[in-house]
């Protein structure tokens, strides 16, 4: 059995608001193993990237994380101070951010950007640092990159500084990458490619890939195993393959039936009725059930827990989709 | 071998640089405009006349032996009784005007400058840690900054002066005290902008300490709105110094800046012998406009949000 690298127990991240509070991240648990690609899946607002953000502990007032165990490699990263923590971001956990045009900044070349984290966390010489950059830019495909370490930002289009920003996150030898929607801001031509690099990349070096995203056909080809969160709860958690083929949330259902399917002749694409509930008003009971047509009285009473349906995969709903019903 | 390849490389990049600099939108811009290029003609010829102009007149005015007191209050050159020699005439004490001016604009522009850089530091930093850190720090460096902001800036600097002395690094100290606002405000708000990018947000996952984040990566972001700040905070700087010297509060009278001529000749003025205030009050108007327009053309180029 592989060893686990990253367990968030019992997780709570709320946002104290003049309006009330948002429990942005409401009592999730879940483990990424050695090596593995892990997807997380949902609608906007559905506490991915926050999830994300709160491994890494860079959560913002008004945010707080309230309660909730963040075991990495052995240590509670909640006991961890400010400064530990700057040791172990971007060294141990890096990230890739949704929008290459912003994460890089516009005043400084590619090169300065990227020895900036060996500078921080690598003992490493000036030519080593300058072969170790190359390096890393051949890596990530970027052809010519001796002249490209001298070149700024503007000077690259999205996918090339999306391949620069994978680049830096690779540099120090992490052993998870957080990946924040790397592919929503390109062109879908571009997508396929830089999820192919990420997960090429991410097997070589075997490190392990916590990959955010509302894509769910994406998510599906490459990842090991998908969250589905949805109003911060994960719904429904199981390895990609049971997830796509024996989903049993009526969250997941719609999800999958709104990729369009090029095989079958439809008239109109599927949706999910409805939009997702005011986060300051999340409704009683379970929080899809105002948008689910399988919804009964109970759901609007009781929240419904986590139940196992099958190796390693687990629901959270009163009444799980049976084969029949998909 | 390698190393000359280098050096040639080098040069080579600054060749380059300097033609990109010319095919820039900046440029293209500066050509078009005839304010830019009179107020950068007028600032070149200022600084020049300040840095070269010793050579050029005929006595240093501040070194008593070089002084006739013969030669008080000779008109200018065209008027009748001028002299050749004193172009612009002479004061009470025989001084040459022209030469005083070209010292004392030294004194002047120095003034603006370093206390431009003086303001622009203690109002920089502030203003980072201001935007930056947000909350209390936030609140009390802000509300100092209002507070000091609902006084004229004249009374303050009037009331400092009168407290410390004067002086060259009195006057300095009270310029900087006064002019620290107007940076703090305009950086912390350009601040609270840019700590929201994802770049800001990115150096804090590859963790990056704070301090680092702030002048590495804020500082360069704001740093356009600064130079703006900053060439027209030199005309304006030259303007309070001038009001301080004539009021008799500014710089000492061995050192006289422009102010200080002014008043100089401002108890004869009104006697006929105009030449000793009105020429140094020109040339004070002079360099400052010549900043104003150079400040208004880059304000608008630099300045994305007029753009």
């Amino acid at each position: 059995m592989k060893k686990k690298l990253l367990q968030v127990n019992n997780l709570r991240t709320y946002f104290h608001t003049f309006k009330g509070t948002v429990k942005a991240v409401d009592n999730i648990s879940f483990d990424i193993d050695e090596g593995e690609i892990l997807g997380v899946v949902g609608e906007s607002g559905g506490g991915k990237s926050i999830t994300g953000f709160s491994i890494i502990k860079l959560i913002d007032e008004p945010g707080k994380i309230e309660t909730g165990e963040i075991i990495f490699d052995g240590q509670d990263l909640m006991k961890k101070s400010e400064s530990q923590m700057n040791e172990i971001r971007g060294k141990d956990i890096s990230m890739v951010f949704q929008d290459p045009m912003t994460s890089l900044n516009p005043v400084y070349t590619i090169g300065e950007q990227m020895e900036e984290v060996l500078i921080l966390h690598e003992k490493l010489t000036k030519d080593q640092r300058k072969k170790r950059c190359i390096e890393l830019l051949k890596a990530v495909g970027i052809s010519n990159p001796e002249s490209r370490l001298k070149s700024y930002p503007h000077q690259f289009s999205g996918g090339m500084r999306q391949r620069v920003v994978i680049a830096i996150a690779l540099a120090a030898n992490p052993k998870l990458i957080i990946a924040d929607e790397p592919t929503t801001a390109l062109d879908v031509t571009i997508q396929a490619q830089i999820l192919r690099l990420m997960t090429n990349l991410v097997k070589e070096q075997g490190c392990s890939l916590m990959l955010i995203t509302h894509d769910l056909a994406v998510v599906s080809e490459i990842a090991d195993r998908i969250n589905v969160m949805y109003c911060g709860k994960i719904v429904e958690t199981g390895s990609s393959k049971s997830i796509v083929e024996k989903f049993k949330h009526p969250y997941t259902k719609g999800l999958i039936s709104s990729i369009p399917d090029l095989d079958k002749d439809k008239d109109r694409l599927e949706t999910i009725p409805g939009i997702v509930p005011n986060m300051f008003n999340l409704p009683k009971g379970c929080n899809f059930s105002p948008r689910c047509k399988y919804c009964k009285d109970i759901c609007k009473e009781k929240e419904p827990e986590l139940v196992k349906v099958d190796e390693k995969h687990y629901v959270a709903c009163h009444f799980p989709l049976r084969e029949g019903e998909k | 071998m390698s190393i000359q390849v280098e050096t040639s490389n080098k040069s080579q990049e600054k060749v380059n640089k300097w033609k990109s600099f010319l095919e820039s939108e900046f440029f293209h811009n500066y050509k078009k405009s005839p304010t830019a290029i009179i107020g950068s003609i007028i600032v070149i010829v200022v600084l020049l006349i300040a840095i070269l102009g010793p050579f050029f007149t005929v006595q240093n005015p501040y070194d008593m032996s070089n002084i006739d007191l013969n030669n008080a209050y000779k008109p200018p050159a065209w008027d009748e009784g001028g002299e050749a020699k004193f172009f612009l005439g002479t004061d009470q004490q025989g001084r040459d005007i022209f030469s005083a001016i070209v010292y004392g604009s030294r004194v002047s522009l120095i003034i603006g400058i370093a206390g431009t850089f003086l303001a622009s530091a203690i109002g920089i930093v502030l203003g980072l840690i201001a935007g930056y850190f947000g909350g209390k720090i936030d609140a009390i460096i802000m509300r100092i900054a209002d507070i000091q902001l609902s006084f004229p800036t004249m009374l303050i600097a009037i009331f400092l002066m009168s407290f410390i002395g004067r002086g060259i690094t009195n006057i300095l100290i009270a310029l900087s005290l006064v002019g620290w606002v107007r940076y703090a405000r305009t950086v912390r708000g350009e601040t609270l902008s840019v700590k929201k990018k994802e770049f800001i947000e990115a150096t804090k996952v590859i963790g990056l300490p704070n301090f680092k984040i702030i002048f590495k990566h804020v500082l360069p972001n704001v740093f356009t709105s600064i130079i703006v700040l900053s060439t027209i905070q030199v005309g304006s700087f030259i303007l309070t110094e001038a009001t301080l010297s004539f009021l008799g509060l500014g710089v000492p009278v061995t050192r006289p800046s422009l102010g200080m001529l002014c008043n100089n000749g401002f108890n004869v003025l009104y006697s006929g012998l105009w030449w000793v205030s009105i020429f140094p009050g020109l040339y004070i108007m002079i360099i400052v406009f010549g900043i104003n327009l150079l400040g208004d053309f880059l304000r608008d180029e630099l300045n994305p949000k007029l753009k």
